[in-house]
């Protein structure tokens, strides 16, 4: 039948096998009224609900990084006084105590679903602590895994954090739910174990124990019934990724050699030796703000140049991008009367500031200067929150003033991206910050979890943006990154190169996969998936298109 | 009776790992503790699904209440708690 369905891949890589279900649990038992002896019904609750949380802190114990913190936070639940009371109440109204259980747990979901969003996704947690909970109050066999005796791929409704945090990669070869999103535990957890996932798979409901499917954990396809040679192409090219990321190493190419600069993102002095030690070609976003943040008085020239140099040491021959301070209302400082702002996010910030402030912009460019003087790095300076090519040009002024001969501008307004060719003339690169580009061009709070779907990377919009200013910058020879989340998603990191950036700045940790993914797909590839991604309706048209 | 706003620093918001953190200090200390937001009913701290269930985003401002004998001291030590990012993820620009 060979039907494919598709959810939001969460956890990359690619397998095949068997489907097995995880069981749905029981019903809770029906009210059979009042207990004889509600004080010894809530004792034998609470005993049950101890040995819940006993078992949930073995498992943190054994389990490390997300694992263990999302177990932490689990293993109180059964513990939370607030439940106990709850049930009391319960079974002083009459209720019997699988139900009192039942009916405690349940109050508490229903808050959590009115609330929607990352919460609404919690909900899941509390059912398979009640289940737990009444598994134990009753001598049922403990709800789990299932166990076919051989290899599978786990399908399921939603996961509980202890589900997930007990799956063996050995026995399961990819999961796949129709609830959770990309927050959800199942997500954070199967990412950290290394299991590929796929979630938000409404198709998966219809998925039956034994039948075969093919799960791409990156892409988010899920092919049921697959086709043998499908299945061999999958993995093969799965494997060819995965020989890439470790033999990786270098500068990024395109499979045909084009040559993409991978640069990462720096933003405090404490990450400095980590950046440095990653396999990159320098800093493409060095944020600055931590020298002006949670202080009361402003870094004197000397400080901040004191600074500046040991990052430019840490990256003698190779090229560091500073970006100036970008702080406003949203990121206040302790010695600027910002004043009040309706609108932080829109009012003076960025480059903005050095309206009322030159000096302090000048200063700032001072002490670049002198370390960069004193270095062997390739300091590049940008300004952010350009909106027009006066601003633009009026930076690279004052930063050529000082000896700094390259300086650029990030493109985070819509309409620096919109006169990308008018800013590039004036200035000598730029940069594309697409988390704030995004939240520009969409008009949507980045604060805001209910609107994450407007501000996903891949929305067509942004991309287009993307498409103006790599275009300007290549007619008139300039080079135009990203170093925005958008450059740290390995198939998005194509589609970017595809429109015509580059380089790609990310979280050093991101930088093998792109690498990786770069290096399976030539430069026609690349514009080939970002053609398919900008003729998409939506972000999620977006990523299915290119895969 | 003792009160405190707070802006709550964990950039997730006062979930998972922060809100068990917080509700582990509050149930270590000698006074009961409320934590509300504006308009919202305030809820007992030392219980991790009505934690949980406030919603408080990274950045919001709670308000925290104690009485009786050790209550300031109680808030003290609970704003450094909600004040301390324990999200220690990179979020770029």
């Amino acid at each position: 039948m060979n039907a494919e369905t598709s959810g939001i891949g969460v956890a990359p890589g690619v397998a095949s096998g068997p489907v097995a279900r995880l069981a749905a649990p029981p019903e809770p038992p029906a009210d059979t009224g009042p207990e004889a002896d509600p004080a010894a019904a809530l004792e034998r609750i609470k005993a049950a609900l101890e040995s819940v949380a006993t078992e949930l802190d073995a498992r943190a114990s054994r389990a490390s990084g997300p694992s263990a913190d999302v177990l932490f936070a689990q293993s109180m639940m059964p513990r939370d006084p607030a439940l106990a009371e709850r049930i009391s109440k319960a079974l002083s109204d009459g209720r019997s105590a699988p139900r009192a259980v039942a009916e405690a747990f349940a109050s508490f979901r229903a808050s959590l679903e009115a609330a929607g969003g990352y919460l609404a996704e919690r909900a899941a947690d509390l059912d398979d602590l009640r289940d737990r909970t009444l598994a134990e109050l009753l001598g049922l066999p403990m709800p789990g895994l299932p166990d076919p005796g051989h290899p599978f791929v786990l399908v399921a409704r939603d996961l509980a954090p202890a589900d997930t945090a007990g799956l063996d990669p050995a026995r399961v070869l990819a999961v796949v739910t129709e609830a959770g999103g990309p927050t959800s535990h199942t997500a954070i957890l199967a990412k950290s174990i290394g299991i590929p996932a796929v979630v938000a798979c409404p198709g998966a409901g219809g998925l039956a124990d034994g039948d075969p499917v093919l799960v791409d954990g990156r892409t988010g396809a899920v092919t049921a019934d697959p086709d043998p040679a499908a299945v061999q192409a999958a993995l093969e090219a799965e494997e060819r990724r995965r020989a890439a990321l470790e033999a990786g190493g270098g500068p990024g190419r395109t499979a045909d050699g084009r040559h993409v600069q991978l640069l990462v993102n720096l933003g405090s002095a404490a990450d400095l030796e980590a950046a440095a030690g990653a396999d990159s070609e320098g800093v493409g976003l060095f944020r600055t703000e931590f020298l002006y943040l949670d202080r009361a008085a402003e870094p004197t020239v000397a400080e901040q140049t004191e600074t500046y140099r040991r990052v430019f040491a840490a990256f003698a021959g190779r090229k560091v991008v500073v970006r100036t301070l970008d702080a406003g209302a949203d990121k206040p400082l302790a010695f600027v009367d910002h004043g009040h702002e309706d609108n932080p996010a829109l009012g003076v910030r960025g480059i903005r500031m050095a309206r009322r402030h030159p000096r302090m912009l000048d200063d700032q460019l001072e002490a670049i200067g002198a370390a960069a003087a004193d270095g062997e790095a390739e300091v590049w300076v940008m300004a952010p929150m350009v909106a027009t090519a006066a601003e633009a040009a009026d930076f690279a002024e004052r930063c050529r003033a000082r000896g700094l001969p390259t300086a650029g501008t990030m493109i985070e307004v819509p309409a620096a991206a919109l006169r990308a060719d008018q800013i590039l003339r004036t200035c000598d690169f730029a940069s594309l910050g697409t988390n704030d580009l995004g939240q520009y061009t969409m008009a949507a709070d980045r604060m805001n979890g209910e609107l994450a779907e407007l501000l996903d990377p891949w929305q067509p919009a942004l991309l287009e943006l993307v498409a103006l200013a790599a275009e300007a910058g290549r007619e008139l020879g300039r080079p135009v990154g990203v170093c925005g989340e958008a450059a740290s998603d390995p198939l998005l990191a194509c589609v970017l190169v595809g429109l015509g950036v580059t380089s790609l700045s990310m979280a050093p940790s991101a930088l093998g996969e792109v690498r990786a993914e770069l290096a399976a797909r030539t430069g026609a590839d690349c514009a080939a998936m970002a053609a398919a991604a900008l003729a998409a309706a939506d972000a999620r048209e977006a990523r299915a298109a290119v895969r | 009776m003792p009160q405190r706003r707070v802006t709550v620093g964990s950039r997730v918001g006062l979930h998972a790992r922060p809100a068990a953190l917080f509700v582990q200090a509050a149930a270590a200390q000698d006074v009961p503790v409320t934590i509300g937001k504006d308009g919202v009913e305030p809820v007992d701290a030392r219980s991790i699904l009505s934690v949980i269930g406030l919603d408080a985003k990274g950045g919001e401002e709670v308000v925290l209440h104690a009485e009786g004998e050790g209550a300031e001291a109680a808030l003290d030590a609970l704003e450094t708690v909600l004040e301390t990012d324990h999200d220690t993820s990179e979020k770029p620009t």
